[in-house]
């Protein structure tokens, strides 16, 4: 994949569940004046443990440094960086419209079998419609929309699953594990 | 037992024997069980808990062991700001306790609340807030472990009223010696250590630069038999200063903006430098585009994060200095580089004579800023500890002072606190009653923390205090001089007279304006052990050389305002 000073990081972040972590982790992107382009915090398949979810665009000599530097607080367990070929990964968005102007048009009920959209909710006013996708698919849905008048919009931070068949964390603290029994042999 | 008292037993438990502090509200319960303690724990009493952070800070670096420091919340916890930032960024392991407002009015402005966390999270290795007293015990031991482990660092623990009031059933102290979240020290992979023996065989040129990592790993006499068995020259960051003594054959000076010529000019020629325990901060390498480009460069570091970060390496190696330098003398065949070592020296001996010699022994003239910090380390027979403030001084110490033993040169590096002088130095006396602790300091930082006379007072700490009075901000003034069209914005000191601050307090004293007087001053001074108030009222406008202007390459090296140094050759 090609890379340049404006690739499209994902970091993920895991970390032990303590107050003030989501600062610790965000002065590290601002101190380099890094704008996070999405972010998402949620629970593992670990109990205890955290994942954040960072979206960024930055070269990577910086993304690395910046997950070192992630790394380095004492709460985060493990921290990584992928580019989108390394991950799989998807973003929801809800959008609102009128009630009427869908009802009146008959190509509305292919637009969202084309693109894979579901109604949530409807009522006399409005509808909402929800899509999980890449970004690039989530907006296409928007700008096909917005005949009809978008009235809200919102979409999510990315969530992200690695290719990789180990996971990393979980190794970690395997190891981790044997350090302290170690430790408390002495 | 309340929760102030299980603090008091956990410090205890850790070893504590001395305590920076000033009290105030929030922080009340726990001062007056000290009240309690005050044979099992000195307390001092500062004057300003901006002093407390960097007395513990003298402490931690003459001693090695953590300093500890409790104040009061709001602005007793804003005052210390400036000194956990420094223990920061010069890794040093410091608790600090800070009183906070109880937990039901947190978030509410009450009455000296300040989001202490969120201060200090940016600037500490961990901050955590106690709410609770049952959490005192498992808290305290966790901020020791932080903070003295792995790369040490500041930790703040803000401990709200109710936690130090809050009764407990029963207390049971359990170090810590293991966070899941966190590796302290890392493995050492011997296929690294390998790699770096088989380059450091095949170099040519090689060159060690060296930081505090070595003083902090204990690693001094591993570094000194790997110079010695591959015949290795070596040179040190201002802060890794004393870990190696001056008169070690290898030891070929300190390395930046300042430092000497030979280490400096000889970066751009080695072909291998071995990095240890240093973080290439920008006073180190000037110009990083122009730095060391024909090296191959192999850096140990405790902190992972530090490699890479500056200076691309050619080889990382993730791993305790004293671990690494042990292992490596092994695997390295002896070596000898007599040619290449006395091309530092010959720079050296340049610099000698066209810097160094008009600055320490000149025939005439206002008394020179060296000659104060070469009179001082003559007389203390270089076994004194120095401790600086920042600026002229603080060069002139670090260029001058002679050292014969590890921990004995303490100032503020990376973030150049002016005001970090005096109090480290009481904190440094306090850790080291039987060594002499000479604090060089200028006229302007000197006034930053003037008010530590009063702690040096009340608990009669023998510290000397030498003014370099030169009437100026100087290091600010040689810039303005130099690069600023001599434009002498707002560096002018009107200046109090020191005698009679130092009558105030009832130090002895002594004033030298003459050359002739400097000797006897400084065998006056350090005749015993006494606090020492000693004004060396200097050259007006001197000047630090040689120096690497800001923005220049390592090889750009001034030896006056005129002159650049050109190796005889360009
Ligand atoms: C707290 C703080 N404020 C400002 C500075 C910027 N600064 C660096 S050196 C210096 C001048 C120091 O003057 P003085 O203490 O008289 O020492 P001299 O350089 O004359 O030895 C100043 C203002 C600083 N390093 N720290």
């Amino acid at each position: 994949m090609e890379e340049n000073n404006n690739t499209l990081f994902t970091v993920t972040v895991y970390s032990e569940n303590q107050v003030g972590l989501l600062n610790q982790i965000s002065i590290i992107f601002t101190r380099r004046n890094l704008n996070i382009w999405s972010l998402t915090v949620s629970s593992t398949v670990l109990e205890g443990v955290h994942k954040f979810t960072i979206a960024c665009r930055t070269s990577r000599r910086q993304i690395e440094a910046v997950v070192k530097q992630i790394e380095k607080r004492i709460d985060v367990i493990k921290a990584f960086y992928y580019t989108d070929d390394e991950i799989i990964y998807q973003e929801v968005a809800l959008y609102k419209v009128p009630t009427d102007k869908i009802l009146d048009d008959n190509d509305f009920e292919s637009l969202l079998h084309r693109s894979n959209a579901q109604i949530l909710e409807i009522n006399r006013t409005f509808a909402v419609i929800q899509k999980t996708g890449h970004c690039d698919e989530t907006k296409q849905l928007y700008e096909e929309l917005s005949k009809y008048g978008v009235l809200q919009f919102v979409r999510s931070g990315r969530v992200a699953i690695t290719r990789s068949t180990v996971e990393q964390v979980s190794r970690f603290l395997e190891a981790q594990e044997e350090r302290r029994e170690e430790i408390e042999r002495k | 037992m309340t929760g102030s008292e299980a603090i008091i037993k956990s410090l205890i438990a850790e070893n504590v024997d001395v305590l920076f502090g000033y009290p105030g509200g929030q922080i009340m319960p726990f001062f007056d069980k000290l009240y309690d303690y005050q044979k099992e724990l000195r307390q001092i009493l500062v004057r300003h808990e901006q002093g407390a952070v960097h007395a513990a800070q003298g402490y931690a670096r003459a001693c090695g062991k953590t300093g500890v420091v409790a104040v009061t919340s709001g602005p007793g916890a804003t005052n210390v700001i400036t000194g956990v930032a420094d223990a920061m960024v010069d890794s040093t392991p410091l608790v600090v306790i800070t009183g906070q407002v109880s937990a039901s009015l947190l978030g509410t402005d009450a009455f000296q609340e300040t989001d202490v966390l969120g201060i200090t999270l940016p600037i500490t290795k961990w901050s955590y807030q106690i709410r609770r007293a049952e959490d005192i015990a498992w808290a305290v031991a966790r901020a020791f472990y932080i903070a003295r482990s792995g790369r040490p660092g500041p930790v703040v623990l803000d401990v709200t009223k109710d936690a130090q009031i809050g009764i407990l059933e029963d207390f049971k102290y359990e170090p810590c010696s293991f966070i899941r979240s966190y590796i302290p020290v890392p493995t050492l992979q011997k296929s690294k250590i390998q790699e770096a023996a088989q380059m450091l065989a095949e170099a040519k040129k090689p060159l060690i630069v060296y930081g505090q990592g070595i003083i902090l790993s204990h690693a001094e006499e591993e570094l000194m038999a790997l110079c010695n068995k591959g015949g290795i020259p070596a040179a040190s960051t201002l802060l890794g200063l004393s870990a190696l003594p001056n008169d070690f054959e290898h030891y070929k000076g300190m390395l930046g903006m300042h430092g000497n010529i030979g280490p400096n000019i000889k970066t751009n020629e080695a072909d291998l430098i071995l990095a240890v325990g240093m973080r290439f901060d920008d006073r180190v390498t000037g110009k990083v585009d122009t730095y060391a480009k024909q090296a191959k460069i192999i850096h140990i570091d405790i902190d992972i994060a530090e490699i890479g970060k500056i200076i691309p390496v050619d080889l990382g190696i993730h791993a305790d200095a004293k671990q690494a330098l042990g292992l490596l003398t092994l695997l390295i065949p002896e070596g000898n580089h007599s040619e290449w070592e006395a091309e530092f020296d010959a720079c050296n001996a340049v610099e000698r004579k066209r810097v160094s010699l008009p600055e320490i022994a000149p025939s005439e003239g206002p008394i020179n800023m060296g000659e104060v910090v070469d009179m001082v380390a003559e007389v203390s027979k270089h076994s004194a500890i120095v401790i600086t403030d920042v600026g002229q001084n603080q060069m002139m110490a670090a260029r001058y002072s002679k050292f014969n033993q590890s921990r004995s040169m303490i100032t503020s590096g990376g973030l150049g606190t002016m005001g970090f002088g005096l109090p480290a130095a009481i904190g440094a006396k306090i850790a080291q009653p039987d060594r002499h602790v000479c604090f060089f300091g200028g006229d302007g930082g000197v006034q930053m923390t003037i008010q530590e006379f009063g702690t040096i007072m009340q608990e009669q700490t023998g510290v000397k205090v030498i003014i370099l009075n030169n009437n100026w901000l100087g290091n600010v003034r040689q810039w303005q001089e130099l690069f600023f069209g001599s434009r002498y914005s707002q560096t002018r000191m009107l200046n109090p007279d020191y005698m009679m601050i130092a009558e105030a307090y009832g130090f002895a004293h002594r004033r030298v304006t003459e050359r002739a007087e400097l000797r006897e001053a400084v065998e006056d001074m350090l005749k015993d052990n006494r606090p020492y108030i000693l004004e060396a009222c200097i050259v007006e406008e001197g000047m630090v050389f040689p120096m690497i202007p800001p923005g220049k390459g390592v090889t750009d090296i001034m030896l006056n305002a005129n002159e650049w140094y050109t190796d005889g050759r360009k």
